[in-house]
């Protein structure tokens, strides 16, 4: 198995929570700098799909495969891996007993050990990045939910992952902020970041995305081109889903 | 203009009587004789307060204080030899040597208590006391002066950062060895009727140095992964809270007697403070762990998402969270340490509480029993305040930010 066949392997993959399947045997693959949207109805399965890829969630059958290494019980391969993933969570997740900064330093300084200094000037340039370098010494809750969401990305690329999981990153927001956030993920996409993202934002997926992926009831249903996807759904599921949300 | 002059003038014409223009009047008014009913529940109360006011004042005037002033050294270092008495002045001279030193490079509550502690020792050096006495409580300032000015010097320095905590940490097995001695240069003086409050403290300063990190670790274990961990720290949480300390005290003083061999057999002052040390640990174990339980998962799904390990994730982001969520209770469980170290009168120590008692028993002080518990209630106030507005300023600092 080479690397050149994709960076996310995904073949076959289920998992249940309890009696419940969750994931009836999805398979896909992401090739270096694709930029993938994942959307469906609510309980479909979505979130739990990029949860198992850094092992927040372990599945339970098929084989998922990141950058070579296969995500197994294996302590060691999961924090490696882990380490080349970044992270964004709806619900932001930020440390609160830290400011912007420390939030952001945090990883690369314990886990690559990187000089404080050095973190610190790193942390600064991502926080300009995001476009709030003005909110370093804050604590999260003296933030805003955009900005909040914004040094999480920050925090996630501190340590310069090859792939980034945004898991519905503008759904806890206020309508006047979500603009930011997707500001600041058009811009990462467009650098070549390899992304799966979780949303319902259909501009954004339309706009931004390579490929969008369909879920519901825990299979993939399908799989397209924006264009294709937006004008000519090949299935029911994914018309009925379109018009519901589209309106 | 007309209708502005009338406005002018319009409040003093109007003026309200007296009992609502003058504040104090409205007050009582409006709080205290709203109403017939309350007017009479108003003088009753007044009634009652002054007599028990006036009652404990003519006691009080007539009550015969001395008893506190001649016996001091006895309450304070109960039967510490005299000629070694400056070794107990030393113990305290490196403690607040310390807080100078602290103070001098942090400032904030640092400074406070500092200046607080310098104040005192002021004052009490200002009281009527034999001139050595006087002489060692000048001391205290005098070594804080010193450290806050070394501290001042040494802030911001790294290694100056690292030799304070270094101090800290040693500060401890140095007093206790420096009080109980050695031999040699320093005479072994301890036994159980040597200390006095001096224990009281001491027992309370060892049970929350290491009754906290025990805590901490069993909190963590109850919730470990791993199941025996998990059982051994569960099984020890739950028996230590099914028994009262007393008992436990019991059981150290007798049992390990007949358990343990004679040569390991630790003083009984020891034991004592093992016991409580013990004893604390289990409920400080359930402090922590509610705060534990009330960090959500998302925080432990962040940490592990920026590729901390397990470990990391408790050190840095679970375990920072939760004991500042917990800090009242881990507060009222050390003041609740600091009132148990009285319990060890029951296995014949002669901490402050057994000593006002044989105090008591002297004929010379014969009826001075409320005098000496007063003296006691005030000595234990003054210490368990001071530790709740210690913690009440902690918790503002470390709340910055917080929602």
């Amino acid at each position: 198995m080479t690397n050149n066949e994709g960076i996310i392997i995904y073949r076959d993959v289920h998992k249940w929570f309890g009696d419940f399947h969750v994931l009836r045997g999805i398979t896909f693959t992401l090739e270096k700098g694709e930029v993938v949207v994942i959307c469906g109805p609510s309980g479909s399965g979505k979130s739990t799909c990029i949860r198992t890829i850094n092992r927040l969630e372990e599945h339970q059958r098929g084989q998922i495969i990141v950058d070579g290494i296969e995500l197994t019980n294996d302590l060691r391969n999961i924090e490696a891996i882990r380490r080349e993933i970044g992270m964004v969570f709806q619900q932001f997740n930020l440390f609160p007993h830290l400011t912007a900064a420390q939030n952001v330093t945090l990883a690369p300084i314990w886990v690559l050990k990187m000089k404080k200094s050095k973190a610190q000037q790193v942390a600064l340039d991502l926080l300009e990045r995001v476009g709030i370098p003005e909110q370093a010494d804050k604590f999260p809750g003296q933030l805003s939910g955009g900005q909040q969401q914004r040094v999480a990305i920050a925090r996630a690329l501190a340590m310069s992952p090859k792939i980034m999981l945004f898991d519905e990153p503008t759904s806890a927001l206020d309508p006047e902020m979500i603009k930011e956030v997707l500001d600041v993920m058009k811009e990462l996409a467009l650098s070549g970041m390899t992304m799966i993202v979780v949303t319902h934002e259909m501009g954004f997926a339309r706009e931004v995305a390579d490929r969008i992926i369909f879920f519901d009831f825990g299979e993939l249903i399908e799989e397209n081109k924006p264009e294709a996807f937006f004008h000519n759904a090949q299935h029911e599921r994914t018309k009925l889903f379109l018009s519901q949300i589209l309106q | 203009m007309n209708d502005r002059q009338q406005e002018r003038h319009a409040p003093e014409e109007q003026l309200p009587p007296p009992t609502e223009r003058i504040p104090v009047l409205r007050w009582l008014r409006q709080n205290l004789f709203s109403s017939w009913l309350n007017a009479i529940l108003t003088v009753i109360a007044a009634a009652v307060i002054a007599a028990v006011a006036l009652g404990l004042l003519r006691w009080a005037l007539g009550a015969r204080w001395a008893v506190i002033p001649a016996n001091l050294k006895l309450l304070l270092v109960g039967t510490y030899p005299l000629q070694y008495i400056w070794r107990v002045w030393v113990a305290v001279y490196i403690i607040t040597f310390l807080v100078g030193l602290s103070s001098g490079s942090h400032g904030g509550l640092m400074r406070r208590i500092s200046v607080t502690m310098a104040l005192v020792s002021v004052v009490f050096a200002i009281l009527p006391f034999p001139w050595a006495t006087r002489a060692w409580l000048g001391g205290i300032a005098l070594s804080e002066v010193v450290g806050f000015g070394l501290g001042y010097l040494g802030r911001g320095n790294r290694w100056y950062k690292r030799a304070e905590i270094g101090l800290w940490i040693l500060s401890f097995p140095i007093i206790l060895v420096f009080l109980n001695g050695v031999g040699g240069f320093l005479p072994v003086v301890a036994g159980r009727t040597t200390w006095g409050f001096m224990l009281n403290l001491i027992g309370a300063a060892v049970g929350i140095a290491l009754s906290f990190p025990i805590g901490v670790l069993l909190a963590l274990g109850r919730r470990s992964k791993l199941p025996v961990i998990r059982w051994v720290c569960t099984a020890y949480i739950e028996l230590i809270r099914g028994v009262p300390l007393i008992s436990l005290l019991f059981m150290a003083s007798i049992m390990l007697q007949l358990l343990l061999p004679a040569t390991v057999r630790p003083d009984l002052v020891i034991r004592a403070m093992m016991t409580i040390t013990a004893f604390t640990a289990a409920y400080m174990a359930e402090n922590v762990r509610g705060g534990l339980q009330a960090i959500p998962r998302g925080q432990y799904e962040a940490a592990y998402a920026v590729g901390l390990n397990g470990t990391l994730t408790t050190m840095l982001i679970i375990l920072p969270q939760a004991l500042r969520l917990v800090i009242p209770a881990i507060v009222g469980q050390f003041i609740a340490l600091f009132m148990d170290t009285t319990l060890f009168g029951f296995i014949a120590i002669l901490e402050l509480l057994n000593i006002t008692r044989s105090i008591m028993g002297n004929l010379e002080w014969r009826g001075t029993i409320f005098e000496l518990y007063v003296f006691i209630g005030v000595v234990f106030w003054v210490v368990c305040y001071s530790m709740s507005y210690i913690s009440r300023r902690i918790e503002k600092t470390v709340g910055v930010g917080e929602r």
